[in-house]
């Protein structure tokens, strides 16, 4: 009974053991909560089953077709390369994150201030938006070879084309979501006589923000993919180069594994930031936000 | 206009505190929404706004709060200093209309903070008003963690922090259940009876604007127009007794006929 009690007031922490030590359950409950139980393990334990799987064909596929390792190396020797190469690849590392990180800033910054420049004013969205809109359905690709004759500095030629990649996203999801206040609200706020930028700073910003950080969770990506595809064009050696140049390198002297190891690091890296505007997202959202609400059921 | 208000005042123990005078709203689209609408809203009055829907309840809000302009008319407040561009009113809308992101005493303070009010400054008003509808022990949550009526009664809290001479309420317990609502009814009557605000409110309910007025204007639809003005003069306090009583019963019955009436007037609806 005690337990019943408390676990009615403090539902949250009902766990598997206490809600079995509960005596008389039903076959129902018993279903519900095994059910739950399951969910909560296979999240993790399928897709990483999955991976290891695929992974495990790879090694598999190789053997099986006898495949040399400068055409397809198995996956033991990618690891390995990583661990020989890791000073080689850490530096190109290095180097395409500060690209990467540098554009996400800039696109960032020049993407939500343009986005309350042109909710602010009708004209200026009327003058500006069309080049927003030119630089965006452009290839980056098309342009980038232009870009590298233009500007003098490799690392500001890198940034400019990662920045044109990433900075669309988050300005045309930021002015729509600074127009989609509560009209209500927005009354109210006129109603008491609040000035344009109370307006934007008490109203329009935070209205915007889940529409914001879906547009950041995009540019994140975008960033590294703009930052990979500058270096390709740009196709540098040296002291400036990134992961990119290193698997391009790589293909100049068929070396398959480096190749591997530097994608690797790239998907890895493309993963952990997804997954950190995830949890950012998600640490800013979760009081209010209907997408960070876990649903009471 | 202000020689003629003047000596209202003076001579008029219940000056009005609004006059709108020969109001007409056509909208873009053609509708007419209000035609040469003329209404006195007097100090310490309790009058409800009793309608069909699309009778120009809301437009007639709006225009009071200035949020929407006239086509024709003005609107007078015979009590402000000329040119005065914001008016001691509070709005409450249909909807709690409370920022989600923002908790219950931060969406309370709202109105304060508008005028430069510090958090700390605002602090007691703000605890104040929530005392006043109960939620004070809330001030902490946001409003998805509140109930239906709860929210409603944030909203409301959230109007009072101003201490408004005039309070603005569009249909607030449309969206309630019977009980939840006829709570709020008691609580609002009762601030207002202490207060002595001014109250215009709108609603579709028959019952809820005879329990709550002293003033119940009815308006007709095609075009919005007032087609009634009645009186209730039941003695306040009003409680759930009266609720019950054969008098309650019998302004139900006047008013319901008037409301047929406006509703024949306005051809369909
Ligand atoms: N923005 C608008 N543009 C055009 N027509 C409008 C607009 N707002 C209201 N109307 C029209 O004006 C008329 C009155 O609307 P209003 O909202 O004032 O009615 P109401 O009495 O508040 O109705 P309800 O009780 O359903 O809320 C309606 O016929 C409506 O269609
Ligand atoms: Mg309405």
């Amino acid at each position: 009974m005690t337990v019943a009690l408390s676990d009615k007031a403090n539902p949250a922490k009902t766990s598997y053991a206490a809600s079995l030590d509960a005596a008389p359950l039903d076959e129902e409950e018993l279903k519900r909560v095994r059910a739950a139980r399951i969910e909560s393990i296979g999240r993790w334990v399928v897709p990483l089953a999955i991976l290891v799987l695929s992974v495990w064909l790879w090694d598999r596929i190789c053997i099986w077709n006898e495949i040399p390792h400068y055409i397809l190396p198995r996956p033991g020797l990618v690891f390995e390369t990583l661990l020989i190469d890791w000073p080689i690849l850490w530096v190109a590392l290095l180097n395409t994150l500060k690209i990467t990180f540098g554009a996400l800033f800039i696109a960032t910054a020049g993407g939500l201030g343009l986005a309350v420049l042109f909710t602010q004013s009708k004209w200026i969205e009327i003058s500006f938006f069309p080049f927003a809109v030119i630089l965006q359905v452009t290839p980056i690709i098309a342009i980038a070879p232009l870009i590298l004759i233009y500007v003098d500095s490799l690392t500001a030629s890198l940034l400019i084309c990662a920045w044109i990649v990433a900075f669309f996203p988050i300005l045309s999801n930021t002015v729509l979501g600074l127009n989609s206040a509560d009209h209500n609200l927005r009354n109210l706020f006129q109603l008491y006589g609040a000035s344009r930028w109370q307006t934007l700073r008490y109203l329009r910003l935070p209205a915007a923000m889940p529409y914001f950080l879906g547009g950041l969770k995009i540019a994140g990506g975008l960033s590294l993919i703009g930052a990979i595809v500058a270096e390709f064009v740009a196709g540098s050696a040296g002291s400036g180069s990134g992961l990119a140049n290193q698997i391009l390198e790589a293909s100049y002297r068929l070396n398959m594994p480096r190749m591997f190891a530097a994608l690797l690091m790239i998907s890895v890296t493309g993963i952990l930031i997804f997954l950190t505007m995830n949890l950012l997202s998600h640490l800013l959202l979760r009081k209010w936000h209907e997408s960070a609400l876990k649903r009471e059921v | 206009m202000t020689a003629m208000a003047q000596t209202n005042m003076q001579t008029d123990p219940n000056p009005a505190i609004v006059s709108l005078k020969g109001i007409s709203k056509t909208f873009s689209n053609g509708t007419v929404a209000l035609n040469n609408m003329s209404l006195d809203i007097r100090q310490g009055e309790f009058v409800s706004l009793l309608g069909p829907s699309g009778c120009g309840k809301s437009t007639a809000l709006r225009i009071i709060t200035g949020l929407t302009g006239p086509t024709s008319g003005r609107v007078d407040w015979p009590q402000e200093t000329a040119g005065a561009t914001e008016h001691e009113l509070s709005f409450v809308f249909q909807e709690p209309t409370l920022m989600p992101w923002a908790t219950v005493f931060a969406n309370v303070w709202l109105p304060l903070r508008l005028k430069g009010i510090s958090q700390r400054q605002a602090h007691d008003s703000v605890m104040e008003a929530l005392e006043m509808v109960g939620l004070a022990e809330f001030a902490k949550s946001y409003p998805r963690e509140l109930s239906g009526g709860m929210k409603m009664r944030v909203s409301i809290a959230r109007a009072l922090v101003t201490k408004p001479k005039l309070l603005l309420m569009d249909e607030p317990f449309a969206a309630l259940d019977e009980i939840t609502r006829f709570k709020l009814n008691n609580d609002l009557l009762h601030l207002w009876e202490t207060f002595g605000w001014t109250v215009v409110f709108v609603t579709h309910s028959v019952f809820e604007s005879v329990y709550l007025s002293d003033r119940i204007v009815v308006m007709a639809a095609r075009p919005g127009r007032v087609v009634n003005d009645m009186a209730i003069d039941a003695p306040y306090p009003r409680d759930e007794s009266f609720r019950t009583s054969a008098v309650y019963s019998g302004f139900c019955r006047d008013v319901s006929q008037a409301l047929h009436a406006a509703m024949d007037a306005g051809d369909d609806m």
